[in-house]
């Protein structure tokens, strides 16, 4: 099934929920709505055969308005297909965890809280990952300095 | 009369313990020699790559690539580069020859991961002849690594649109010969091992899991092919000409260690054949992309002329800056799917660079692998999960 048929499918079950659909050097992104998430990703996983979740992240979109994006990349072993799903986070609001869909989500989504502040719904395990279980603040936020808190700027040349 | 009441007792196991190949730290929970319960602590190693890579150009973070997971930095190298030329749109520019030399240089670092996986494997279960075989093999690659970028293990030698220089001269021959005797020698560590009764005894049906779950908890790599998923990146979405070569997948559907055992063994002969295949097929060419934009002059233009000073100066301090837009590489990494994840607002560093490590996943699979087994079992199951803390915590 190529890109466009997995596209047209999803906007046939969920076409409320699908905000952009992007092409970028033949990779699909599909934005959509958070609140449906673990259905998305479910009928991903079931109807579309995208049974691997590779990765799943934050970034954050200082500045704008909803802040951040949680981006699910799957693929499809059968197939040998790579998808993209992004949903859009406002800060401190929170997003249902998929770590019921694909279980590998669990250290992922504990990674994006504990490096970006991205929080997850019914998350089985919410602890710091990365970061010591007594770290204030999140390292990858773009409003994080780079040097650590409270440390002067690095003087020399970054680049 | 005694009361049957069993009591468990937790212990703690790392981040200072040698079988845990760095800084992992589990807490175990016990009942006898049993495992109830099994929690991974990372993030000892913690260093911030994907912060520091938001305030480079993407030229600068190679070396910070190498030191994801030391012990295949050419690897790490590769899938970075790759993910910075399809966010370039410049992956047809790439010369045959860089191709070649890359495809070479990530078959001999899979090898010399998987020979550092070995020797520590045996070593921790007890054989210890096996380690100074493979490392007596390893410090042939890390020689070819050294006369090839000039470092023994924090190579950074790729780079975006190329290499950093060709291969030196007479290089190919070593690799070659040092390729055709793999074969040879990894029959020497299969005579020490395969047949052995305690080898066979600490392996077979140790560290279970089935590719449901495996899938199921990302495993990818020759853990997973040993769980029988027939997925390997190189032959299934080809990246930098592996489609050229003729090569086997090696998979076998035991689920246990053993089986992983015998993955890891058989690829390191199809990467050997790789490695021939791309030596006959290697022939004299640029090993820089025609990018002017892109990649640095090439270093007599720079020391004479000022159009070639001008123009490294440019590229060094200002960078490149590719469009608006966001992609995702993957390669088949020596311990599995090694990802990138990379947006760009435009400007000269990227946006948000995320990293897809595959020993990150692949241990969080460890909890199920061991708990219900004996302690023993533990150790078995880091050593084939092969695990590198340094791209676990990035």
């Amino acid at each position: 099934m190529s890109d466009q048929a997995i596209v047209e499918k999803l906007k046939a079950k969920f076409s409320t929920e699908i905000i952009d659909v992007v092409e970028f050097r033949g990779e699909t992104t599909v934005t959509v709505k958070k609140e449906q998430i673990v259905d998305i990703c479910t009928f991903m996983r079931d109807d579309c055969g995208y049974n691997f979740l590779c990765d799943l992240c934050g970034v954050d979109y200082l500045g704008q308005v909803p802040r951040f994006m949680v981006v699910y990349n799957l693929y499809n072993i059968p197939a040998k297909q790579r998808f993209r799903i992004k949903a859009p986070v406002e800060e401190g609001v929170k997003i249902d965890t998929v770590s019921t869909v694909w279980g590998t989500a669990n250290w992922h989504e504990r990674e994006c809280w504990d490096l970006m502040g991205i929080e997850f719904n019914n998350h089985p395990d919410m602890r710091r990952i990365l970061m010591p279980a007594d770290w204030e603040g999140h390292p990858l936020r773009k409003d994080y300095p780079v040097q650590g808190p409270d440390r002067e700027p690095y003087q020399g040349r970054l680049s | 009369m005694a009361t049957n009441r069993s009591e468990t007792m937790t212990i703690n196991m790392g981040p200072q313990h040698p079988s845990t190949h760095g800084v992992l730290q589990l807490i175990l929970e016990l009942d006898g020699e049993v495992v109830v319960k099994a929690t991974p602590h990372i993030g000892f190693l913690h260093r911030g790559v994907e912060k520091l890579s938001e305030h480079r150009t993407y030229h600068q973070i190679i070396p910070l690539t190498d030191r994801l997971d030391y012990l295949a930095p050419m690897s790490n190298n590769l899938g970075y580069v790759l993910a910075v030329e399809k966010l370039l749109g410049i992956t047809d520019e790439i010369p045959e020859r860089v191709k070649r030399i890359r495809v070479i240089m990530a078959e001999l670092t899979r090898l010399k991961s998987h020979l550092v996986w070995m020797a520590c494997h045996a070593l921790d279960i007890g054989a210890m002849t096996v380690f100074l075989y493979c490392f007596r093999e390893r410090e042939c690659i890390t020689d070819i690594y050294e006369k090839v970028s000039g470092a023994r293990m924090t190579s950074n030698y790729f780079r975006v649109g190329g290499l950093s220089e060709d291969f030196p001269e007479g290089i190919e021959q070593e690799i070659r010969t040092f390729a055709e005797s793999i074969p040879e020698h990894v029959e020497e560590y299969e005579g020490l091992l395969t047949g052995n009764r305690i080898w066979q005894k600490r392996t077979i049906g140790v560290g279970h899991i089935s590719a449901e779950a495996a899938i199921d908890i990302g495993i990818t790599g020759p853990s997973l092919r040993g769980s029988g998923v027939d997925w390997d990146l190189r032959r299934d979405n080809p990246y930098s000409g592996y489609e050229d070569y003729d090569f086997e997948v090696p998979v076998r559907d035991d689920c246990d260690t053993f089986a992983r055992y015998k993955v890891r063994l058989d690829e390191m002969r199809q990467s050997a054949r790789i490695i021939l295949q791309a030596l006959d097929k290697l022939k004299p060419g640029p090993v820089l992309a025609n990018c002017p934009k892109i990649v640095l002059p090439p270093k007599h233009d720079v020391v004479n002329t000022i159009e070639g000073l001008i123009h490294h100066f440019k590229i060094v301090t200002e960078g490149f800056k590719p469009e608006v837009g966001e992609i995702y590489q993957g390669v088949e990494a020596p311990k599995g799917e090694l990802g990138f994840y990379l947006v760009s607002d435009g400007s000269a560093h990227p946006f948000r660079m995320k990293i897809r490590p595959p020993s990150f996943v692949n241990l969080q699979g460890l909890p199920q692998m061991v708990e219900g087994r004996l302690l023993a079992d533990v150790i078995a199951v880091i050593g084939t999960l092969d695990i590198v803390l340094g791209e676990i915590d990035r």
